[in-house]
């Protein structure tokens, strides 16, 4: 180990630790304190309640129905984005049918995509989530439009105001807005792999599953596993609160069927006027974040390759 | 990350985990420390409050001439402009005192900060989504009691007490727990079943008075092509608007008022049960505009303008709010809920009206007289037909538009308050359990009776049991009707 390295690498960063700590890491801990109060977030007074907001969190019916659908975003999301964007990086890369010689080549007009598939992420999440309610607009939308137009006027769900499509209508717009990020960090992470790997493996003639499986998803497995990490913080936190909070009825609904812990913290704090138990919320959300990093982080653990 | 690599030590790692779950953490620390931003402070007091002036016939309420004075609007549906007319007049009155004028569509994120620092200004024009929880600012004693300015002479008769020029009701809105009145609401809202005489006149009707008549009425248009109804199916509370007059009418007051005061079985009466099942049936026959669950307020009000349906439960803000897609020869009215059938308790008219834009005092304002004369002189007829005119909506002023040119919508809504008399509802859920009634009754239980998806049966026992859960809330301060 190399000693002191930290202590030089702190020394050089002290002013923005020390910014962090005033603007990020004491507000957080204040946070932790305004849990164990009634602090309505409309008055200076409060006074100290104990546990009393865990204890009312743990009875809450909202609560426990925003941390199931939370926990529903926390686990399928990265599975359904990171599958996909693997998918697609790999196409675009390694994917083609070797042409003009070279032997590891991307599908045909696979620059053209590189760039399509990274359109989603310039927009902001707001107008992301704004564009798609249009579309989901079952009178008008452009959906049910096409459903018709294929002849399929019958089927005209109501999308959002549809308490067992809803969740999945959100959960579709936040794939959409993020696949397009990975596709670009996971294309990053297969340029680096050096070709003469690949170029063994079709000597050996290995298809193109065996070739993805056994090189390039074990050398990127690094980089999936912080895309992971950091999709899943993503699906519980800022981005499922804004398509949550923009979209769906109530917001929310219908019947609470696409509530989330992040807009539950927010309803609390800012509709209901109980900034503390928003507060115990927003508690019970930061351990569940940390609980998932740190189960990715180990169930991930691999040997690290060289190369 | 991480430079030791798993088969160095032993193959666990751990370190790398701590170290990698520390970086995690700067990350995952942000999403929630947002809310510690708006933190209280323990500054008590906003220093000190302004002297009183001498009272005097030309200023009753003894404004401090010099004392500047900070006033906060909602800059929403109503806009600036009746405001800053008022605020002239302030000035002239009081040509030394300097009013800080300031709108903002946020009226929560700018203020918020400033009561849990205990400086608020002095007026707040507090509405519009980001409205302050008023029930929690009444609880938590943030408010100034208003009854001086309610006792003071009004400005066009002085022989008149402020409280006698204001609307039915208004005064009552403004009291949670007694006889203090701690807000008091400007515009006046005339709630009910909105639609277009034009739209009437091509199917030969009139305004059903009674369900049958609603039925039937529905059934032709169905021929046609036309939805009975149509509402804001992403936010169900727009519901209530037509749904508890309706209720009132069929069982009297007392049934909505045993709703407000949160008592057990309030949801289970008769009328509760005979109005759900008359809404569902507008499901059941499919007289709903299709695909209205997933619409919200705005495209509900552009279907509706654009006559793809009758009827739509709102509030007198529509005409404004619509005024971009309705047709010149729309002929856009109000009408008080149909009757059920001839043993409702109250006769047809009945109607819901109630203020709206609600302005506090709040309790550390430091020029509470002087809010409390700006508000005085917006009460003047002068005002209120300044505010009628430019943002066609009554003021709490009773009377004040002799001579005005109506618009159909706003004389219809006189009309339905001339027609209703003494009968005019007023629910006060909306006030005293925002929560309850947007996300949960609205949200979860009318919203899904009008999508068909719960039965009138299942509904009445949710919003039972969504009641019950606030009731034994004590994180919620309770209110009674008086």
């Amino acid at each position: 180990m190399q000693h002191g390295k930290y202590g030089f690498i702190v020394g050089f960063l002290v002013c923005p630790l020390a910014i962090y700590t005033l603007f990020v890491v004491w507000p957080f801990l204040q946070s932790i304190y305004y849990s164990f109060t009634d602090w309505t977030g409309l008055s200076p007074e409060f006074s100290v309640v104990g546990l009393g907001n865990y204890a009312k969190m743990l009875r809450d019916d909202s609560f426990w129905n925003a941390l199931r659908h939370s926990a529903l975003f926390m686990l399928l999301l990265p599975v359904v984005v990171l599958g996909l964007a693997l998918f697609f990086a790999f196409m675009l890369n390694v994917g083609g049918r070797g042409r003009r010689g070279a032997a590891v080549t991307g599908v045909t007009g696979s620059g053209v995509y590189k760039i399509v598939y990274f359109f989603p992420q310039v927009l902001s999440i707001a107008i992301v989530a704004l564009l798609f309610q249009f579309a989901y607009n079952p009178n008008s939308g452009a959906l049910n439009s096409a459903l018709s137009a294929v002849g399929l006027g019958s089927v005209q769900p109501d999308w959002l105001g549809d308490p067992n499509l809803a969740l999945w209508c959100v959960m579709a717009v936040l794939v959409w807005s993020n696949v397009g990020f990975y596709v670009v960090l996971f294309s990053a992470g297969m340029a680096s792999i050096p070709k003469d790997f690949y170029e063994a493996a079709l000597l050996d003639g290995a298809n193109r599953m065996t070739t993805f499986f056994r090189i390039t998803l074990p050398l990127l497995w690094d980089t999936v596993q912080s895309g992971w990490v950091y999709m899943g913080i993503l699906a519980l936190g800022a981005e499922s609160f804004a398509v949550v909070q923009i979209m769906t009825v109530g917001p929310g609904g219908p019947a609470d069927s696409t509530n989330v812990l992040t807009l539950l913290v927010y309803q609390k704090a800012f509709v209901g006027g109980q900034a503390g138990y928003a507060t115990t919320i927003g508690v019970a959300l930061l351990l569940i974040t940390l609980a998932f990093a740190a189960v990715v982080m180990r169930l991930g653990r691999r040997e690290r390759l060289e190369y | 990350m991480g430079s030791t690599s798993a088969q160095h030590n032993g193959g666990l790692g751990r370190r790398d985990v701590i170290k990698r779950a520390a970086a995690i953490g700067l990350i995952t620390v942000p999403t929630m420390s947002f809310l510690a931003s708006c933190a209280s402070s323990d500054s008590g007091s906003g220093g000190p409050k302004a002297e009183k002036g001498t009272a005097s016939a030309k200023n009753p309420l003894g404004v401090n001439e010099t004392a500047p004075l900070d006033f906060v609007l909602f800059d929403g549906g109503f806009g600036t402009e009746y405001a800053t007319d008022a605020v002239k007049r302030y000035e002239t009155a009081f040509p030394k005192a300097k009013v800080d004028f300031r709108a903002t569509q946020k009226i929560r994120t700018e203020l918020q900060p400033s009561f849990n620092g205990g400086t608020p200004p002095d007026l707040i024009d507090n509405s519009g989504a980001e409205q302050m929880d008023m029930g929690v600012l009444v609880g938590k004693k943030q408010l100034t009691d208003l009854t001086p300015l309610l006792d003071a002479p009004s400005v066009d008769d002085p022989a008149k007490k402020v409280r006698d020029t204001l609307r039915p009701g208004v005064l009552e809105m403004g009291q949670f727990d007694g006889d203090p009145v701690w807000v008091l609401y400007y515009a006046y809202t005339v709630y009910g079943v909105w639609y277009s005489q034009t739209a009437l006149d091509r199917l030969d009707a009139e305004y059903p008075e009674d369900w049958d008549a609603m039925l039937a009425l529905c059934a032709k248009a169905k021929k046609k092509d036309i939805a009975g109804w149509t509402y804001a199916g992403k936010y169900p509370y727009y519901l209530p608007f037509s749904l508890y007059p309706f209720i009132g009418k069929i069982g009297g007051r007392e049934v909505l008022d045993a709703i407000d005061n949160l008592e057990p079985n309030a949801w289970k009466h008769p009328a509760v049960k005979a109005a759900f099942e008359a809404y569902y049936e507008l499901y059941k026959k499919g007289y709903v505009l299709k695909g209205t669950p997933g619409l919200d307020h705005i495209q509900s009000q552009t279907a509706w303008t654009e006559g793809k349906a009758l009827f739509l439960p709102n509030g007198s803000w529509v005409e404004n709010e619509a005024a971009k897609t309705t047709p010149a020869d729309f002929q856009m009215k109000v009408a008080a809920p149909s009757s059920l059938d001839s043993s409702d308790k109250l006769p047809f008219g009945t109607i819901w009206a109630s203020g709206g834009e609600p302005f506090i005092v709040p309790a550390k304002a430091k020029n509470p007289v002087g809010a409390m004369e700006q508000l005085r002189v917006m009460l003047s007829e002068e005002s209120s037909k300044n505010f009628t005119t430019k943002v066609k909506s009554l003021t709490s002023l009773n009377g004040g538009t002799d001579g005005l040119a109506l618009s159909t919508a706003l004389q219809a809504g006189v009309d339905a308050l001339a027609k209703a008399g003494d009968n005019v509802l007023n629910p006060r859920m909306q006030d005293w359990y925002a929560e309850l009634q947007k996300q949960k009754i609205g949200t979860g239980a009318l919203g899904e009776l009008m999508a068909g998806r719960m039965t009138p049966a299942e509904a009445m026992k949710k919003c039972q049991e969504f009641a019950d859960e606030a009731a034994k809330d004590d994180s919620l301060t309770h209110y009674k009707h008086r």
